[in-house]
């Protein structure tokens, strides 16, 4: 098992040989998650920093379980409340944390390129948990890994992802893993959140959603991320849930087993009827949480056996 | 007395687009006239050997930051003046974005007097065309030009009021003032931090449409023939914004247009991994823009070419490339750079000249940018096919955020001449 990379910091730089490594060994890591006793030393002895300059709950637990259940000694640090507000910059953060010697860094920033750039400035393993509108390696690899079990293979299908492309990380990562796995990707959204250029990435547009379901196997919702949006991409949100909405009369055009995903945290009634998100025969959201502790688990211990072997 | 003798050089003459060898003759700061290659030197001359290398006008460069008042740990007008004098650039035209702005006679009184004591190349300072650079009200337009001012600029602000602007034009036209602005259309462009197309899609990075530099354009030369007005467009990268600038000038509107270097030489995809020397405003455009920029400097549509010298020290570039200031330095790079579209066959010497010499001092009402008896003795010596890798920490400048460090290049200057005083001499 060969994985040669010092950080994970997109899927821009895995091959498809890497990211079925990865997936390969995220599915012991669900085994292992499932029995009572839920405990490795693969990173006993390591310290593993969280950093999240952007609020989260689901992708720090997430990493805080999985840095735990491998051995590690974690810490979360809540860089919003701390010395960022007080002027301190990215770089001299990252220097700081970087002389306590932690092995493995977490990362999430509101700005798109902020991890590589810390990145370049420590010793550690430094893994993106979501830079900007940049990447979200993680959150791909688990979309991987649930679309791989639930539809026992991860390449010849068609993938549609749905809502605002413009400003999501999640989706950017995705259309590169699927693409890099020779995957059908379709876009659908309304053109003001769908970014310049996106037709040069290998993907179909659609701006109807009926049409952008047509015939898929997998349906991939993004939230709206309203937080991002300075006024004015979309009319109102009961509009867009009409046009672009999930609800079962669109999901009708899918494939009859297309399964239904979102990265959560859900806007029911915004993008994805609520109903639908809780029909456990189509929709694979609370799989996709499960896959991501096994996934950051087989992250942070191919990291790590990297670094133990290059020390 | 202090005559010099240029012999043995190959002369750029961008007037009258010729390149022929000869020799020049200096007295007392001024251009005498022209001598034949191989004449003897008169008795007592002071005599430069060219060695057959290039003999030119020396650069005059519209737009340079010197961050004099306010920052003056980023550029002083003697750091500034170094790198000017390094790169062949004999007359620097600052710009008024210091802090605070240069926007009153006193504080372009005190430019003057720190540019005269500090530095060893020509400075001409611009002003600001509104108070604060604010877009409110016009500055003393009149105060200014008497005190020196050459030009009027809010530098990369755009004045959005129309009709603030629209009177500051009438009145600047009244006296003759040179206007120059940046059109780049504010709303559209709020919040940008490269060029729209898929690789600000692929980097997640918020982008600006170039249409955005037309539509201002536009709306610029509507402004100029309703009043009449004497502009300059700063900074033209893109190919959309060409067909307006052609039309304006065949009606016969007083307009000029220049270009960065950075723009002629570098495009969008040179930000590779968010490299913040690469963040510049207008940001960096895709590959078709840069070639057509290039080609209507080389049909002359593109009347000036600068540096935009724009200093930023490592704190202000060392930042998520959102955050991170735009702008790069230029004064040094800004010859050898612009050799590399005459190597590649895209733009012959003489019209780079009217270019980087010529034309700016003509548009500016300056003496120089010429060869010709009574012209000032401003002068660069330059090889045009020296090969080096540039190391930024050999720059004059305070501020090092060049987008070439490590870059191959070809061009060398070997010495430069203000009015016939050597202020720089390689060894």
């Amino acid at each position: 098992m060969t994985f040669a990379h010092r950080h994970l910091l997109g899927i821009e730089q895995l091959s498809a040989t890497d990211i079925t490594t990865l997936l390969d060994l995220a599915d012991s890591y669900v085994d292992l998650n499932r029995q009572s006793h839920k405990h490795s030393d693969a990173l006993a002895g390591l310290t593993q920093i969280n950093m999240f300059f952007e609020n989260s709950t689901r992708t720090q637990a997430s990493f805080e379980i999985a840095g735990k259940r491998l051995g590690a000694d974690v810490m979360n640090m809540a860089m919003q409340a701390s010395s960022i507000k007080k002027g301190e910059t990215l770089i001299d953060t990252a220097m700081t944390l970087n002389a306590m010697h932690p092995d493995l860094l977490v990362v999430r920033h509101p700005q798109s390129g902020a991890v590589d750039l810390l990145a370049q400035k420590v010793n550690c393993a430094v893994l993106n948990a979501g830079d900007g509108r940049h990447e979200h390696p993680t959150q791909a690899l688990l979309d991987a890994l649930t679309i791989r079990r639930a539809k026992g293979r991860l390449h010849r299908l068609s993938v549609a992802i749905c809502g605002d492309i413009a400003h999501s990380r999640v989706a950017r990562s995705n259309i590169m893993l699927l693409g890099k796995m020779e995957n059908r990707i379709r876009l659908i959204g309304p053109p003001t959140l769908m970014p310049a250029g996106i037709a040069e990435f290998g993907v179909e547009v659609f701006d109807d959603m009926t049409q952008g379901l047509q015939d898929v196997d997998v349906v991939m919702m993004l939230r709206l991320q309203k937080e991002r949006m300075d006024g004015g991409f979309i009319p109102s949100e009961r509009e867009y849930y009409h046009r672009y909405g999930l609800d079962a009369d669109k999901l009708a055009h899918a494939r009859p087993d297309a399964i239904v995903m979102h990265p959560g945290p859900m806007n029911r009634g915004v993008e994805i009827d609520g109903t639908l998100a809780d029909d456990i025969n189509r929709s694979v959201i609370q799989d996709q949480v499960e896959m991501g502790v096994a996934v950051r688990m087989a992250a942070m211990d191919l990291l790590a056996r990297n670094r133990s072997a290059a020390a | 007395m202090a005559q010099t003798v240029f012999l043995n050089a190959q002369i750029i003459d961008p007037e009258t687009k010729n390149v022929a060898p000869g020799g020049l003759l200096v007295e007392r700061g001024v251009i005498a006239g022209r001598l034949p290659a191989d004449a003897p030197a008169p008795n007592g001359a002071h005599v430069v050997d060219c060695a057959g290398k290039y003999l030119a006008p020396g650069i005059v460069d519209i737009g340079v930051q010197v961050c004099e008042p306010g920052e003056r740990h980023k550029e002083s007008y003697r750091s500034a003046g170094l790198a000017a004098a390094a790169g062949g650039v004999t007359t620097m035209v600052t710009r008024p974005d210091t802090l605070p702005a240069i926007d009153s006679p006193e504080t372009l009184e005190f430019v003057t007097r720190r540019a005269k004591e500090t530095a060893q190349v020509n400075v001409v300072p611009m002003a600001a065309l509104t108070k604060g650079r604010e877009g409110r009200e016009m500055t003393e337009i009149g105060f200014l030009m008497d005190a020196g001012a050459i030009a009027f600029t809010d530098c990369d602000r755009v004045i959005t009021d129309t009709k603030v602007f629209s009177r500051a034009l009438t009145y600047a036209r009244s006296l003759g003032a040179l206007v120059i602005a940046h059109p780049q259309d504010p709303g559209l462009s709020k919040g940008s931090a490269a060029t729209s197309g898929k690789f600000a899609s692929l980097r997640g990075l918020p982008a600006v449409s170039p249409m955005a530099e037309r539509m201002a354009l536009d709306r610029d030369i509507a402004l100029i023939e309703m009043t009449g007005a004497k502009y300059h467009a700063d900074q033209i990268t893109c190919a959309r914004a060409l067909p307006p600038l052609a039309r304006a000038k065949a009606n016969g509107l007083d307009i000029t247009a220049g270009t960065s270097i950075h723009h002629l030489t570098l495009n969008a995809l040179d930000v590779a991994d968010y490299r913040t020397f690469f963040k510049l405003r207008p940001p960096l455009r895709d590959e078709e823009d840069r070639l057509a920029i290039v080609q209507a400097v080389a049909d002359g549509l593109i009347d000036v070419v600068c540096s935009m010298h724009s200093p930023q020290d490592e704190e202000s570039k060392r930042l998520p490339f959102e955050e991170a200031a735009s702008g790069a330095v230029g004064l040094e790079t800004l010859l050898p750079a612009a050799m590399r579209l005459v190597h590649a066959g895209l733009v012959d010497l003489p019209t780079l000249w009217r270019a980087m010499s010529f034309n700016p001092a003509k548009r500016l009402g300056l003496a120089s940018g010429r060869i010709s008896p009574g012209a000032p003795a401003d002068l660069v010596v330059f090889d045009a096919n020296a090969p080096f890798v540039l190391d930024r920490s050999t720059l004059s400048s305070k501020s090092r955020n060049t987008p070439f460090d490590g870059a191959r290049m070809q061009g060398k200057v070997l010495q430069t001449y203000v009015n016939g005083a050597c202020v720089y001499a390689r060894d």
